[in-house]
């Protein structure tokens, strides 16, 4: 399955997960009550340099993961030019690209195995209050293997859709999908069971 | 105990597939998609606690980095817009869909299913609404107009597909409803 972090994550790649994590909560905390466009733009110039740093390839993906905000900045800046706050307008989308671009790079320069590992330790205190946190990385796994198996089984039921009827097939594989996804579910539960089960 | 276990996983990975089937994106930029279907079956098919377990999965996954939310979305942004209220209300609407399933004692079943996916997108828009209103500081009655208006035939529609396919799965699969054993 494609994640969404770079190949070529460069010197960011070398920090530790969890350092990037906090740099990135306590980023948040000191943005958001700015209000100042000319710090908020100075911050997006910084965020486009951390990108750039790291080569074009990471501006161009950097680029791409906030393509779907930029239509909605373009909207909010409109909206805000109408009714005359064009300060305010601009606060709201310098901060928004800001953060998530901030917050974006903390993910694409992060392996998905090293932001597990963050995750189980942050989850490890659970246990003691005896939650079994392998089960939770067993099932972190289960839906990273079966994603790409339900994809394969929706697209079978969408292309035999399609040999029967001119219509989109939509919703309507949703039901066999549904049923498929249960079977796997029981099939795999047995087999679980057969190799040791799960303790909880 | 395994069956639980896979049941979630599954879920959450059924949440990434929906995502996939294509939907319309509005000019607000809010997406209408079949991946809040997902959550909503979660909801109706596993119950309440589960139902939120494969939901917080799925977040987890997606805020780890893979993009499983729709349009191929994931990672830590989407969890700082102002609208991420949509997310982190996800699994409490998966709950209490979930409960409401599970208490359900009317006569029909299909009814229930139907009840229970609208009152878990009436909580979804609230935890959205009080989200951004939080956020942008916008005024209540303009955030509704933004957050909660352009969803709701969507979700409606929505939430009687969810019926009619818990209600299919109840048919044909009696045993798999957590949500009702």
């Amino acid at each position: 399955m494609l994640a969404l972090s770079l190949e070529q994550p460069g010197w960011a790649g070398k920090i530790p997960a969890g350092v990037k994590l906090l740099a990135l909560m306590g980023a948040t905390v000191l943005l958001y009550p700015v209000q100042s466009p000319t710090i908020l733009g100075l911050v997006l110039l910084g965020v486009a340099a951390l990108y750039g740093s790291l080569g074009q390839q990471a501006l161009k993906s950097g680029l791409a993961m906030l393509r779907p905000l930029l239509v909605i900045c373009l909207m909010i800046g409109f909206y805000h030019l109408v009714i005359g706050a064009f300060g305010r307008g601009a606060v709201f989308v310098l901060k928004l690209l800001a953060m998530v671009g901030i917050a974006n790079f903390v993910t694409m320069t992060t392996r998905l195995s090293e932001m597990m590992d963050v995750v189980m330790r942050l989850l490890s205190p659970l246990q003691r209050l005896g939650v079994n946190t392998r089960t939770i990385a067993l099932a972190f796994t289960l839906v990273i293997r079966f994603t790409p198996v339900l994809i394969l089984k929706a697209r079978a039921l969408t292309e035999a859709w399609r040999a029967r009827s001119t219509a989109r097939a939509g919703w309507r594989i949703v039901i066999p999908l549904v049923l498929l996804a249960l079977d796997d579910a029981d099939n795999v539960a047995e087999a679980l069971r057969a190799r040791g089960g799960v303790q909880k | 105990m395994e069956k639980n276990l896979t049941y979630i996983a599954l879920f959450a990975a059924l949440i990434a597939v929906l995502g996939l089937i294509p939907g319309v994106t509005l000019g607000t930029g809010i997406p209408i998609n079949a991946q809040s279907l997902g959550i909503m079956l979660c909801g109706t098919i596993l119950g309440g606690k589960r139902g939120a377990q494969a939901v917080v999965l799925f977040l987890a996954l997606v805020a780890m980095g893979l993009p499983l939310l729709y349009g191929g979305r994931g990672g830590l942004g989407v969890f700082t817009t102002p609208w991420a209220g949509f997310l982190f209300g996800f699994p409490i609407a998966a709950y209490v869909t979930g409960r409401i399933v599970e208490q359900w004692d009317g006569t029909s079943f299909l009814l229930g299913a139907v009840l229970a996916a609208v009152a878990g997108a009436i909580s979804l828009y609230l935890i959205a609404l009080v989200y951004f209103i939080f956020v942008t500081q916008t005024p209540a009655f303009e955030a509704m107009g933004i957050i909660v208006a352009p969803f709701i035939p969507g979700d409606l529609l929505k939430a009687v597909v969810a019926g009619f396919i818990t209600h299919a799965i109840y048919k044909a699969r009696p045993d798999a409803l957590l949500s009702r054993a």
